[in-house]
């Protein structure tokens, strides 16, 4: 199905399944071990042995020399595969370094080799016994210091052809000179872990030529093709397996190491084998969310109307990498004339930089909407208001460029409201609660709006049973749910006639999980198959489609009513179709909104921050199922409460790694850190989005909280921390004297 | 992890017999040891087990104390009710730390023990005088915010990580012990944890093969108890600073800190100062402080956190 034009009314608008909060169908399977996750395929695979990776111990330099016999020799070893014996690799799309090193070593913990053995023990103590001479060189391994010399690029386009080098519109040096009122701050973000609660796992199992392996990862296809890209295989011989995930933020995107170490190891051992990435290792292995060191500029006339408006961002990676997309909001976010945008990326040699949930926008937004409230506080008006002042319903930069749909301004009105803005004090520093500093903040949430072509296919059996099949993965999200509520609104079935199969390569290509696009564009692929479906049971059934009306399990035409099932009694009809889009998204900006609400409490006397409460009121299209939703925002509230308060992959910048790697160090909320949030969807439809009319909501919830907590945090202490995390000691010596 | 030998001792002496063997090491809970046989960092080559020495009952002094059994599970220590309402410092102290499974598993005597959580000291490609004797510190000038200011040495600015023992440092714990020969000695909790000077792998002055039996609490003081840990989470984490401090009517009173020191940090002249704020007694808990510029909050912090502790205390 070709969808190019805005959607009509269709069956998903009847909304008997579709909108509902309806619990996860797989939420059994999880609650009582049975979904099977990368590493659990017991019964499939009996005979697995067991790999253990072995990283490099420095940053930079090469391998001088690597003995193996001592390990080899060890108990259980059955294979050791480094560079040397794994011979020529290619390197997967979407990675930027090699994932197995040899002899040149590109960053901290990069593999260099695997051992297998019987056991796991077996595998980590043999692993232990690899000597790796090193022959150490100098690198890169801050940010600030490469900054200093890095050029400004506006890396690639989503075209894969180069972007402009910078986006200027207007004149932003004159106006901003002439701006009566400005602000000129600059603001940093760490780097991050996507800190995922299951780490990058697979088992790997060869037969002759053909390989199986059961990944935990977000996007099949994808990978599927890396993996066989890096082997140097047909990718038609590589079958990815990937039904349920424990949580990716971007991290399992694309291959790691652990997939193609089981697979070498797999070759050498002459039997499958299993590896999941330990924490410490992982952390230092796996691609981050780069550090930013960004400046903005905004100037204004006195009644507050953005005349000027800069925003600047340097990141880093190692070579071959990207600069973060830190500016990507800053193009559509707020209206004014004068505008530049510009990045410059630094060479790093810290392990590569790459996505995690909302690149670019979360980093951005944490900067952008700090900004915003130092600004409104300079011309003394409410945060609030001044960021409905200079919403805007065209492009800034194309003003004949629409967005299909933007309630800012209404998710800002509704949430003040709901929260108690009014009782806020604007005045930094003058509400208490005994010991406790008290501070309301707010910030905008926004994110683009992706659409990706999503296919998935269909089978009706003689019961009445349709089942769903598609290489969508479900990360936590609530696919199964949804796609399960979309072809059971489509084929006027209860949801419990409906099966649904994901995460294998040997079903259609979808979207995948990532960029928030999975919800819509995953959907509008069933609902399109469940379309084709109708038309061929219609006529099946001898009834015209376009009369046939599917409800409660049956075909009603006219006066007859026909088991649905009955189209399939001569055989299962099986179907496969999908969604494709035209250029609707070009035509007009599609994007997700939101205002984001904090109140937090200052100790007084220790500068320690807690979050008291939350609330989020999002924009984003239909909700498919308010329930999974509002657990993707509500998490994503709590990994911006971290971003803000405690995240941080500290840097040694003598020995190039991160220090902090395991989940004792890089500390992410805990229960007691969230007390209480709400979450608000407002009522909207977006016709230009898909027949669906839903968007995303995963990302959406993480952009700018960072800032509510932040400016929430000036608010109770009049203390203005442009450095995250947000920790005391950045604050401690400028809060109130103590008695 | 590296293949070991195991075995489960029947009594105190047989278990400190069994620990003579090179390369010995007792193992109660597991809670720290095991996580460090895993990277390594800990490589015994036999484990006496010493669980099932009977040693996890909580009883009265004839001197109107208490006195802990080594095997006494955090849970248990935390949740009796005569440490409740005499020793409340203690109480507060251990329900601050770890998380409610690893308290579970965790024994008074192997909490004592927990190593440092520095986290060079957990990365076995680095130098580490604590891990590897004379390879060198790699925390001093990286990353170190988490880590000593003061009692540290060139070698090693490493901290004590735990809560319970600077409770039992501000109540004047003694740690009994045995060893081989079947004699017993009590080591104040003062002298239990050192300082690394130049020898910062070994933490404490235990000898090798000495069994700790238990933990004896001193009558109680009464007063009100505070433990305050500050942190940059809520929970399941490791203190930036904590204040134990027990705090009569009058003003007076005890006053230890953690996260500061490689061990419970006090001494008598900020006690004594304690009637004079908390400037008075920071001022000399901290006199000598050498804090790197990543940490140096930590002083002022603990100055504050002790005034936050006296203020409640004035207020109750």
């Amino acid at each position: 199905m070709k969808f190019d034009t805005p959607a009509g009314t269709n069956p998903i608008d009847q909304l008997k399944v579709i909108g509902k909060p309806t619990d996860r169908i797989d939420g059994p399977l999880k609650t009582t071990g049975a979904a099977k996750y990368a590493y659990e395929w017991h019964e499939e695979v009996p005979n697995a042995a067991y790999g253990y990776i072995v990283g490099s111990a420095i940053a930079k330099g090469r391998i001088g020399s690597i003995d193996l016999d001592e390990a080899k020799a060890a108990s259980g070893v059955l294979a050791i595969v480094t560079a040397k014996e794994a011979g020529k690799l290619g390197k997967g799309k979407f990675n930027t370094v090699k994932l197995l090193a040899g002899p040149d070593i590109d960053h901290y913990a990069q593999a260099i080799a695997v051992v297998v053995a019987e056991t796991f023990e077996q595998a980590r103590a043999a692993a232990a016994m690899v000597r790796i001479d090193y022959v150490r060189a100098k690198g890169s391994f801050d940010l600030a210091e490469g900054l200093k010399t890095a050029p400004i690029t506006g890396g690639m386009g989503d075209d894969g052809k180069p972007a402009p080098k910078e986006d200027r519109y207007g004149d932003f040096e004159g106006a901003y000179a002439a701006a009566p009122v400005k602000l000129d701050e600059r603001y940093t973000t760490p780097d991050q872990s996507q800190a995922m609660i299951e780490p990058h796992a697979s088992i790997a199992a060869w037969d002759g030529d053909k390989l199986t392996v059961w990944n935990a990862n977000q996007m099949v296809d994808w990978s599927r093709a890396d993996l066989a890209t890096t082997l140097g295989i047909p990718k038609d011989n590589v079958r990815l397996i990937s039904p349920y995930v424990g949580g990716g933020f971007g991290s399992k995107l694309w291959i790691r190491a652990d997939v193609v170490m089981a697979a070498l190891g797999a070759k050498a051992a002459g039997r499958p084998v299993k590896i999941a990435l330990p924490r410490p290792f992982l952390m230092n292995n796996t691609p981050h969310r780069p550090a930013t060191a960004q400046r903005i500029r905004i100037g204004t006339d006195q009644a507050g109307k953005i005349t000027a408006f800069a925003h600047e961002s340097g990141t880093g990676d190692v070579a071959g990498g990207q600069p973060e997309t830190v500016t990507a909001q800053s193009k559509l976010l707020y209206a004014g004339e004068n505008r530049l945008l510009q990045r410059r990326l630094a060479h790093l040699d810290l392990p590569e930089s790459n996505a995690m949930r909302a690149p670019g926008e979360a980093q951005g937004l944490m900067a952008l909407e700090i900004a915003m409230d130092e600004m409104a506080e300079k011309l003394k008006i409410d945060p609030i208001e001044f960021r409905i002042i200079n919403d805007t319903q065209v492009d800034p930069m194309k003003p004949e460029k629409r967005f299909s749909q933007r309630q800012l301004t209404e998710c800002f009105r509704i949430g003040a409201e709901k929260f108690g803005w009014s009782q806020r004090n604007a005045s930094p520093g003058q509400m208490r609660d005994g010991r406790w500093l008290i501070g309301m903040g707010t910030a905008t949430a926004f994110r683009g709006h992706i659409n990706t072509p999503s296919k998935a296919r269909i089978r009706l059996d003689a019961k009445g049973i349709v089942t769903v099949e598609s290489d969508m993965t479900d990360i936590g999200t609530g696919s199964y749910t949804i796609f399960a509520q979309t072809a059971a609104e489509t084929m006027g079935l209860p949801l419990d006639k409906v099966i649904v199969k994901l995460g294998d390569s040997t079903f259609p290509v979808s979207a995948g999980s990532g960029g928030q696009w999975g919800a819509n564009s995953g959907t509008a692929g069933v609902y399109a198959a469940c379309m084709k479906l109708r038309e061929l049971v219609a006529e099946r059934l001898g009834l015209n489609t376009a009369d046939a009306a599917f409800v409660d399990g049956k075909v009603r035409s006219a006066n007859r009513s026909i088991a649905l099932g009955d189209a399939a009694k001569g055989g299962d009809i099986v179907i496969e179709d999908g969604i494709e889009f035209g250029d609707l998204d070009k035509q007009m900006h599609q994007a997700t909104f939101g205002a984001h609400f904090v109140e937090v409490g200052v100790d007084a006397y220790t500068g320690v921050t807690r979050v008291r409460r939350m609330l989020a009121v999002c924009a984003a299209g239909r909700i498919l199922n308010p329930k999974a939703a509002r657990s993707q925002v509500i998490g994503a509230m709590t990994m911006g409460v971290g971003g803000a308060l405690m995240e941080e992959l500290a840097v040694d910048r003598r020995f190039g790694f991160f220090v902090n790697h395991d989940l004792a160090g890089y500390e992410v909320p805990v229960h007691a850190d969230i007390p209480h949030q709400e979450v608000i969807f407002l009522d909207e439809v977006d016709a230009t989005t898909s027949p669906m009319k839903a968007k995303g909501v995963g990302e959406l919830g993480l952009c700018g909280v960072g800032a509510a907590v932040a400016n929430a945090v000036y608010n109770a202490t009049g203390v203005r921390i442009r450095d995250y995390p947000i920790t005391l000691d950045k604050h401690l010596d400028r809060l109130p004297a103590i008695a | 992890m590296k293949p070991f030998s195991y075995e489960r001792a029947t009594t105190p002496a047989e278990a400190a017999a069994a620990v003579q063997r090179p390369g010995a090491k007792f193992i109660a809970g597991g809670t720290n040891l095991l996580d460090l046989m895993k990277l390594e960092i800990e490589t015994p080559q036999h484990l006496v087990d010493v669980g099932g020495l009977n040693l996890d009952r909580i009883e009265p002094t004839p001197e109107g104390g208490l006195r802990i059994g080594a095997l006494v599970t955090n849970t248990d220590l935390a949740s009796d009710k005569r440490v409740r309402k005499d020793y409340g410092v203690l109480c507060r102290a251990i329900v601050a730390g770890a998380s409610g499974q690893l308290r579970n598993k965790a024994t008074t005597a192997g909490n004592l023990l927990q190593r440092t959580r520095c986290p060079y000291f957990y990365d076995t490609n680095q130098p580490c005088n604590k891990r590897k004797p004379g390879s060198g510190c790699a925390a001093i000038g990286g990353v170190n915010r988490q880590l000593g200011v003061i009692g540290t040495s060139d070698a090693c600015i490493a901290t004590y990580p735990g809560d319970m023992a600077v409770a039992m440092r501000v109540l004047d714990a003694a740690v009994e012990t045995v060893n081989a020969a079947g004699a017993t000695r009590a080591i104040p909790i003062a002298n239990f944890h050192r300082l690394p000077g130049s020898t910062p792998h070994i933490d404490t002055t235990l000898q090798h093969g000495e069994l700790i039996t238990g933990v004896t609490l001193p009558r109680p003081l009464g007063g009100t108890h505070v433990y305050l840990k500050v942190r940059d989470r809520a929970s399941y984490a490791f203190a930036l600073v904590s204040i134990a401090a027990v705090i009569q009517r009058d003003g007076t009173g005890h006053v230890a800190i953690g996260g500061v020191a490689p061990k419970p940090w006090r001494n008598e002249a900020a006690d004594a100062a304690l009637p004079q704020g908390a400037k008075a007694a920071a001022s000399r808990l901290f006199a000598g402080a050498r804090p790197t510029p990543e940490n140096a909050f930590k002083v002022p912090l603990a100055e504050r956190a002790l005034a936050a502790v006296l203020a409640e205390v004035k207020a109750a």
